[in-house]
């Protein structure tokens, strides 16, 4: 029967596996353990043998067997592998420590040895032809040698590299040994042992080999486990090791079945304490200290070797051995020493061409130089021209084509010509020559160590904003001395005086501290340069500075109104009135109204977008704008002033009112001295609404001016107390003055202060009576009180909050055609009595009063970007109250007289 | 000899008062024909607004949600939905059956002054006297409008739809007009500040209306000015304007209680009919027929030309 080692089963992959397939024992016999097939209980391959009677076919086991069964690792394999009987002797290595295992933890612990001993026959077959040949285990196959083999030791005085014949077997050294060993005896060579080509296919280090089982559960206590050592006793030893704890309790000993994770692992509590164990003397550390533990190198137990020791650490590589000599270290030369005048600077001796003239300066040069000035004859033949070469060969100079312009000069001028050329010459050659003497002295140190501070130079030159911020970074802070040298080298550096180097450092110092220092403000340059660069790189621009200077402002914008006004008032409408911008439409926009994006690939939506300085003073420029001219154009044909509405940009509601202004106040005279005022279409308020209309005027022109002055007065601002002054100062004549009129003067409080402040309060005899008023308690009242228009509330109005209205007004609900209808309750409610409304009015206006402060405060951050956006709200407010104003029965006679008499001063 | 071509008959002007309706919603801030000009919207300042048939003189429905007065309308083009807004500052989205409030858009800063729907009734385009027109959709739940016009300096008057454009009159004295097609922006410079803005049946036109008493006609594409209407009075209130059924006709409120129709090419005045005393406040042209709509005071009005006859005898 089959061993059990051998009872083993491996898939296609070549690994181990559980049994499987019917033929090998496995549970999973059939098709899913069943005893059908795929097809059911008749297989595919039936025929009935009814007919078939004739071609009785022999089945062999192979007929029954599973797929995995004939695969390669199957027991019988298709493919051709070599048998058993034809492999070598390396067998399978886990099949065979499987069975020593088994031999080691089986119940007679031996009783596998006699497996080995009685193994059954199955070497291969060249073994056999081998013994046959007369060759035994343990001996070399080759021809017999007639001596043993000398013993391996490298011959000192020949260096065999690579592979060399083993020294064994050559005959040279036949004679050495001859005399005690007879001449007849030969031996057979010795086994070479085959180096493992083995590939290292692993992770661990090289010669790992992981823990011996059989250390580790049979260990002795003190010895240590070496999971580097042992490769050259390895299996071999197996039997013995056995053998030797054959007396010690097997399988697993000292704990149970591991150590679980929340318990400690205990002592080996059967384990003996021997005074061995410690130490009777003191002495050194033994190497084998705690350091290593069983890891411990193998040099650590084995003291053979001290001195290699010293040097290598770990096991020496299968195929490596250790020098026998240490490797000589490199010795440097030290650079020659240069003797203390030496410069290193070569005089480049002008070329002087032997001519009649100079012969004499040519022979001091060449006296100087201690060589004689080349004769033009010995040029090389590179040197030569044309036509030189033509002299040297004899030939007859060409006389037809004269290539210079020299050659149609006569002789005198050419001779004159080249003796200034060559006193030129000479001088630019001595120039240069200077000038290439000072740099090599200046730059003399530096020859010393050539590479490195020459290159460091360049490198602190090329940078000179590194040295811009130098000044910050001290390396040498602990020397100040020397600190200072240091910046006053980058000072220098920075100048771009190349000598700068040499002419900071201490000339009281040695040469070498010299060179020192050089090398050392060079490099400290060098670096500061490169961890700048380093640390620039890797940093970058915010993307969003939070607090940038920089707004972002449509980059097209509707401007030069003038040019358009002035189109506008020539009907010249077309170009010149147009304005055409880009504009990105929003994608699900293109997508609601069925148009393709026209722009695909653009993520901006509205106008493009550009970024401006906050504060630039173009983001305030207007287009300068011409004086208003004097008179009032026609209201039919023009009825704006052209100055005017620009300076607002945005062309604003008053527009009308502005050139009513004019007709209204002469009609409201006329009206005013007839007491018949023709009635208008609203005949209870037409009267009123005129009257109301003169001193409308007033805040539009006073919150021109602020408009006008609000450019330049945003830089000086008056400080808060100042407002509150103002503020307060409204409050108090609230009781006084119209509702309508304190909210006028709410709304432009601040523009009436910032006019002011301006020095331009030309206007001030046009500001309508609250204003005036307020203006008068907080400064001196040098001009006339004007009346105070008292206008109620339109008490036919209903509650709808007017002063939100900016442009076009929607006309008043009550109208006088539908007198007959009934009153709706709303109109009902402002009949009722006047206190009553009053309060109420003053409750909602307390309330609103906080809204208008807050408003305020929006609009006056709003103003930076669009100034002409609140100006327009404020002015629409003022025209709308002003001009909502009714109830001719409340104004008093006393104050009707009173307006009466401010407004002249207005047409003034 | 054949015979000469039947010249087209002149068209008739509605001077004829069929109907007047007391709305009994306070006044009417706008009214508005529906899609086909069989019903008419009219915005009430008693936060209402109320379905009509002019003809017949029946309050269809009252849609009450706003918080704050109406002031314009639009009905979508499959009368489904209408859309109003006003000085809740919000944009309200109808069910015209229900009377229910379908969506509710906030977002502006001011008062609505006019609403639109754009050709399918999936956005809502609104103009604002907080300069911005937004573009709201109904098909999403997206409680952000789509995009945001703000380019106008001043409040939003007026603005209306065509297939690919949106056309905004403002305050700021500028008519713009937004092509989505071109993506591009045409600002046109009128100087005063605009009422109303309306195109031209064929969409070659613009019709501006502006604070200083004058219509004018620009040429869409150039921007040239092609015809300019004055004598009535538009000084103060935001008034409307349109064009006729058949772009014949300029027709213009009045703040003399008047409405005044001028020959489109020749600019004469043709007619200013009387309505009232009164503002004439708001009007709207049937879209096929020559029929008209004022609204003045509480009540609104209903013209047809001198020839018609009721046909359906609803008096």
């Amino acid at each position: 029967p089959v061993p059990l080692q051998d009872q083993t089963v491996r898939d296609e992959k070549g690994r181990y596996k559980r049994f499987h397939g019917a033929f090998s024992g496995g549970f999973s016999a059939g098709y899913f353990n069943t005893v059908g097939s795929k097809e059911g209980w008749t297989p595919s391959t039936f025929v009935s043998s009814r007919q078939n009677r004739a071609d009785k076919s022999v089945l062999g086991p192979e007929d029954f067997m599973d797929e995995e069964d004939l695969s390669e690792f199957g027991i019988a394999p298709k493919a051709i592998v070599t048998t058993d009987d034809f492999a070598s002797k390396t067998k399978d290595r886990i099949r065979e420590k499987a069975r020593q295992l088994a031999a080691a933890a089986a119940p007679i612990p031996g009783a596998t040895l006699l497996d080995d001993l009685i193994t059954p026959a199955k070497l291969s077959v060249g073994f056999e032809l081998l013994r046959k040949m007369g060759w035994k285990e343990g001996q070399g196959v080759g021809p017999r040698v007639k001596r043993k083999p000398r013993r391996q030791k490298p011959d000192p005085g020949v260096k065999i590299y690579g592979c060399a014949l083993p020294p064994g077997g050559s005959e040279g050294s036949e004679d050495e040994d001859d005399d005690y060993l007879p001449n007849n005896v030969t031996f057979a060579p010795k086994d070479v042992m085959p180096v493992d080509f083995t590939p290292k296919d692993n992770v661990h280090g090289l010669a790992y080999k992981g823990l011996d089982p059989r250390q580790a559960l049979f260990g002795r206590p003190g010895e240590h486990l070496n999971l580097f050592g042992g490769a050259p006793e390895g299996t071999s030893h197996l039997l013995e090791d056995v053998g030797l704890s054959k007396g010690r309790k097997l399988g697993i000993s000292g704990q149970a079945f591991g150590v679980g994770a929340l318990e400690d692992e205990d002592d080996d509590i059967y384990a003996t304490e021997t005074l061995s164990k410690y130490d009777t003397v003191l002495k050194d550390e033994e190497p084998g200290d705690g350091l290593y533990g069983w890891t411990a190198p193998k040099q650590y137990k084995s003291q053979k070797e001290p001195e290699r020791d010293l040097r290598y650490v770990g096991k020496i590589l299968e195929g490596f051995s250790l020098a026998s000599k240490p490797l000589s270290s490199k010795k440097i030369y030290p650079p020659p020493q240069l003797p203390r005048d030496y410069r290193p600077v070569h005089y480049f001796r002008p070329m002087v061409a032997a001519t009649s003239q100079n012969a004499h300066l040519l022979q001091v040069l060449s006296e100087s130089s201690g060589k004689a000035g080349q004769d033009p004859g010995t040029h090389s033949r590179h040197q030569l021209n044309a036509s030189k070469r033509g002299e040297l060969l004899g030939e007859m100079p060409v006389q037809g084509s004269a290539t210079s312009v020299l050659e149609f000069l006569s002789q005198k001028d050419r001779e004159r010509i080249k003796e200034t050329k060559q006193a030129t010459d000479l001088k630019a050659a001595q120039a240069k020559a200077r000038s290439l003497a000072q740099m090599a002295s200046s730059s003399r140190a530096q020859a010393s160590t050539p590479d490195l501070s020459s290159s460091s130079w360049h490198l602190a030159m090329g940078s000179g904003a590194a040295t811009t911020r130098a000044s910050n970074f001290k390396p040498f802070a602990k020397d100040p001395e020397k600190q200072r040298r240091y910046e006053e080298f980058l000072v220098l550096m920075k100048k771009g005086q190349k000598d700068a180097l040499e002419r900071c450092l201490d000339p009281g110092m040695t040469e070498w501290e010299r060179s020192r220092e050089r090398e050392e403000f060079a490099r400290a340059a060098q670096l500061y340069v490169a961890s700048h660069s380093t640390l620039s790189s890797r940093f970058t621009h915010a993307k969003e500075e939070e607090d940038s200077d920089q707004v972002e402002v449509p980059r097209d914008q509707e401007n030069d109104v003038s040019d358009k006004q002035s189109a506008v008032k020539m009907k010249m409408f077309g170009k010149l009135t147009r304005d055409t911008f880009e504009w990105h439409p929003d994608k699900l926009l293109c997508k609601r109204f069925n148009v393709p994006d026209p722009y695909p690939g653009s993520t901006v939506v509205g106008l493009p977008r550009v970024k401006r300085d906050k504060y630039s003073v173009f983001n305030f420029l207007t287009i300068p704008e011409p004086a208003p001219p004097p008179t009032a154009p026609a209201p039919s044909e023009n009825p704006q002033h052209p100055g005017s509405d620009k300076s607002r940009k945005p062309s604003r509601w008053d527009t009308s009112k502005q050139e009513k202004k004019e007709d209204s106040i002469s009609e409201f005279l006329s009206q005013a001295r007839s007491k018949v005022g023709p009635p208008r279409q609203e005949p209870s308020t037409s009267g009123n609404k005129e009257k109301e209309q003169a001193p409308e005027p007033g805040p539009d022109k006073v919150w021109d001016e602020g408009v006008d002055t609000q450019a330049d007065g945003e830089g000086s601002r008056p400080s808060m107390d100042l407002f509150k002054a103002i503020f307060a100062g409204s409050s108090d004549e609230k009781s006084s003055s119209s509702e309508e009129e304190q909210e006028d003067s709410e709304d432009s409080q601040e523009h009436t202060e910032e006019a002011m402040f301006s020095g331009r309060d030309t206007a001030t005899p046009s500001i309508s009576a609250g204003r005036m008023k307020l203006i008068h308690c907080c400064f001196s009242p040098a001009e006339p009180e004007p009346c105070e228009p008292a206008v109620p509330f339109p008490i036919q109005k209903v509650q709808i909050d007017e002063r939100e209205e900016f442009g076009p007004r929607l006309p008043p609900v009550f109208c006088p055609n539908t007198r007959q209808k009934l009153e709706t309750p709303q109109k009902e409610k402002p009949k009722k009595s006047k206190e009553k409304h009053k309060t109420k009015k003053e409750h909602r206006r307390k309330k609103e009063k906080k809204k208008k402060h807050k408003k305020h405060k929006h609009k006056s951050r709003q103003k930076t970007k669009k100034p002409e956006r609140s100006s327009s709200s404020e002015s629409s407010d003022s025209s709308d109250s002003g001009s909502e104003e009714g109830g001719s029965a409340d104004l008093s006679p006393q104050e009707l007289l009173r307006r009466l008499k401010c407004l002249p001063l207005r047409r003034q | 000899m054949a015979f000469p071509e039947p010249k087209p008959r002149a068209p008739e002007l509605p001077q004829k008062r069929l109907k007047t309706l007391d709305c009994g919603q306070g006044a009417v801030r706008a009214v508005r024909f529906n899609v086909d000009g069989n019903y008419c919207l009219t915005c009430g300042s008693d936060k209402t607004l109320k379905l009509w048939n002019p003809l017949r003189g029946t309050l269809l429905r009252t849609y009450s949600g706003h918080g704050y007065e109406v002031l314009d309308a639009a009905g979508s083009f499959d009368n489904s939905h209408l859309c109003s807004g006003g000085g809740d500052k919000t944009v309200v989205l109808w069910d015209v059956a229900t009377g229910q409030v379908v969506r509710k858009f906030r977002g502006h800063a001011g008062k609505v002054n006019t609403v639109q729907f754009n050709e399918e009734a999936t956005v809502i385009l609104s103009g604002s006297i907080d300069s911005s027109i937004r573009c709201w959709d109904c098909r999403s739940r997206k409680p952000e409008p789509v995009q945001t016009l703000d380019e106008a300096r001043d409040g939003i008057s007026s603005v209306k739809v065509s297939d690919h454009e949106i056309l905004a009159g403002s305050v700021d004295g500028r008519v713009r007009r937004y092509d989505l097609r071109m993506g591009q922006v045409f600002s046109d410079y009128v100087g005063s500040p605009i009422t109303c803005t309306c195109f031209s049946q064929d969409g070659q036109c613009t019709l501006i209306s502006s604070l200083d008493s004058t219509l004018r006609l620009l040429d869409k594409d150039t921007g040239e000015l092609l015809g300019e209407y004055v004598g009535h009075k538009n000084q103060k209130y935001k008034l409307d304007c349109c064009l006729s059924e058949r772009d014949t006709h300029v027709v213009s409120c009045s703040e003399d209680g008047k409405v005044f129709f001028w020959d489109l090419v020749e600019g004469a005045l043709v007619l200013a009919l009387s309505v009232g005393s009164s503002v004439v406040q708001s009007l709207a042209y049937h879209p096929t027929e020559s029929c008209l709509l004022t609204a003045m005071g509480v009540s609104i009005q209903y013209w047809r030309e001198e020839t018609y006859e009721a046909e359906g005898g609803a008096g």
